[in-house]
């Protein structure tokens, strides 16, 4: 791998930008990615923050999936929150008909902490990025409500700060890994934090 | 791993506001009155619907004051679909943006296209953990309304007529006094501060970033795949379709093509192969046979 992998971003809608540029000050070169021959050459692949009903819908109508569901397989993919949503194998609280990629073998749960209004920020501890505190932001985000035996949990909350009571676990995973699969319910690219992106690139460099 | 408290979060702060804006971006915002259309919408790859009694072209043939939705029409749309819900209330109409945020709508879109309550002032936006979308036809305009706590600014273009001159006049005005800040040296600022009636502060942000701090859609007139990629290539962020969708022909196929060309509006293969057999357009107004009195964009300082 040479010193600046290619990454796509996947730019059916959302926060393309903000990913590309946290990308690129971390050392990558990136390309976005829209049409299935877009995906020869990445050595990695970003499915950015936005509305996961509407990616899923566009993926299907713009014949995105298989190649999509191919680098899942072959290659390292970060998604944050819409991203989590279609990496994962299930998806509750969402249109029956909802597609995804697939591939990591969690559920989420989608807007778990309940609408916009209830959004927020919030400093959290992640062992695999180290100190201190990463900031993170969450927007109608989705909750990893379980985990397959070979899935790596980076980072879980205590409690919900939902007003909604229907969550009664201990642990709110918002963070997870799984192989070449990483995935946050929050939103790095909307803070000024390079590590997630460093962590991420270091998975292409080193797959 | 590590186990920790949510005792640190804060709710509904700007950056949440300003970044739900953010995951619209490249989508389309349709303008709905029902639950069925709201399902069409959804399933043309919308990235949010617009809850409204009437389509602004119903409200400019019928007539009368236009206000805030039914609530139980609200309810009805936010449990239709999944993806976000926006409604309107009427320019400094804040009882009716407090009683939007109870229903859990995701953005209040205080809006021109409705009859204004106040002729002094806007909504104070700050007050609420609902974010705002509100409209603008120059930077001035969108920086007033950002300085009130705006998340998100729409250009206005002329709602309801299917003539998308205006829009295109906004979108390039805004960009255009934007990209003339970036050029300015500091001690120009100061005058450019007076000049577009904006905050100091905003207008230095502005200057050193070369982008508006939230979000830029564009609105108003909007009817076509066409219409939408311009927007885009113009520089939006993405776009509103009021009455050109559910006022045309074939609104499934008209909802489709808008969202496609809005995607890839950069490849005109992709716009004209949108552009194939969508029926009829909506008839459409043009702007300049509108009398002034009745012309909405005018509505909001």
């Amino acid at each position: 791998m040479g010193a600046s992998p290619i990454i796509g971003v996947l730019a059916i809608q959302g926060d393309v930008r903000e990913h590309s540029k946290m990308l690129v000050e971390s050392g990558a070169v990136v390309r976005e990615v829209k049409h299935a021959s877009d995906f020869a050459g990445v050595a990695g692949l970003v499915i950015p923050g936005g509305e996961s009903t509407t990616m899923g819908i566009l993926a299907d109508k713009n014949n995105l999936f298989e190649p999509l569901r191919a680098a899942a397989r072959e290659l390292p993919v970060y998604g944050s929150c819409a991203g989590l949503i279609m990496l994962a194998d299930v998806v509750t609280d969402a249109r029956l008909d909802q597609p995804t990629i697939g591939g990591l073998h969690i559920t989420a749960q989608r807007n778990a902490f309940g609408r916009q209004r209830d959004s927020f920020e919030i400093d959290l501890d992640i062992d695999a990025i180290g100190a201190p505190a990463f900031h993170a932001i969450f927007i109608r985000a989705p909750l990893v409500t379980s985990v397959g035996p070979q899935v790596e949990v980076l980072c879980a909350m205590k409690e919900s700060v939902s007003r909604d009571d229907t969550h009664s676990q201990d642990e709110r995973i918002v963070a997870v890994r799984q192989g070449n699969l990483l995935a946050t319910s929050f939103h790095p690219e909307l803070t000024s934090d390079l590590r997630f992106h460093q962590y991420f690139i270091e998975m292409v460099r080193s797959a | 791993m590590t186990l920790q408290n949510d005792s640190n979060a804060q709710v509904a702060t700007t950056r949440v506001k300003r970044g739900m804006a953010d995951m619209l971006k490249g989508g389309v915002i349709m303008d709905v009155v029902n639950a069925e259309q709201a399902r069409i919408a959804e399933d043309a790859g919308s990235v949010a619907v617009m809850a409204l009694e009437r389509v602004p072209a119903d409200i400019r043939a019928q007539g009368g004051v236009a206000r805030m939705s039914d609530p139980d029409m609200i309810d009805k749309i936010i449990a239709a679909v999944s993806i976000p819900v926006m409604a309107k209330a009427r320019i400094g109409h804040f009882v009716e943006a407090q009683i939007i945020e109870s229903l859990g709508v995701d953005f209040i879109d205080e809006s021109e296209v409705l009859t204004p309550a106040d002729f002094a002032h806007h909504i104070d936006k700050w007050k609420f953990k609902t974010p705002f979308v509100c409209g603008a036809t120059n930077l001035g305009e969108a920086l007033r309304r950002i300085n009130e706590g705006a998340a998100m600014i729409r250009s206005k273009g002329e709602a309801g007529t299917g003539d998308v001159s205006n829009a295109t006049t906004h979108i390039r005005t805004i960009t255009a006094e934007i990209r003339k800040l970036s050029s300015m040296r500091s001690d120009e600022l100061y005058v450019a501060a007076k000049e577009l009636q904006a905050p100091y502060d905003l207008v230095l942000e502005v200057a050193r970033t070369g982008s508006l701090p939230v979000v830029l859609f564009t609105a108003g007139g909007i009817a076509t795949p066409a219409d939408a990629a311009m927007m885009m290539q113009l520089g939006a962020d993405g776009v509103f379709v009021g009455s050109g969708i559910f006022k045309s022909g074939d609104p499934v196929a008209r909802a489709n093509a808008i969202v496609q060309a809005t995607m890839n509006f950069d490849n005109p293969d992709a716009v004209a192969k949108a552009s194939r057999g969508l029926g009829e357009a909506m008839v459409g107004i043009n702007v300049a046979d509108i009398p002034v009195p009745h012309r909405l964009a005018e509505r909001g300082w």
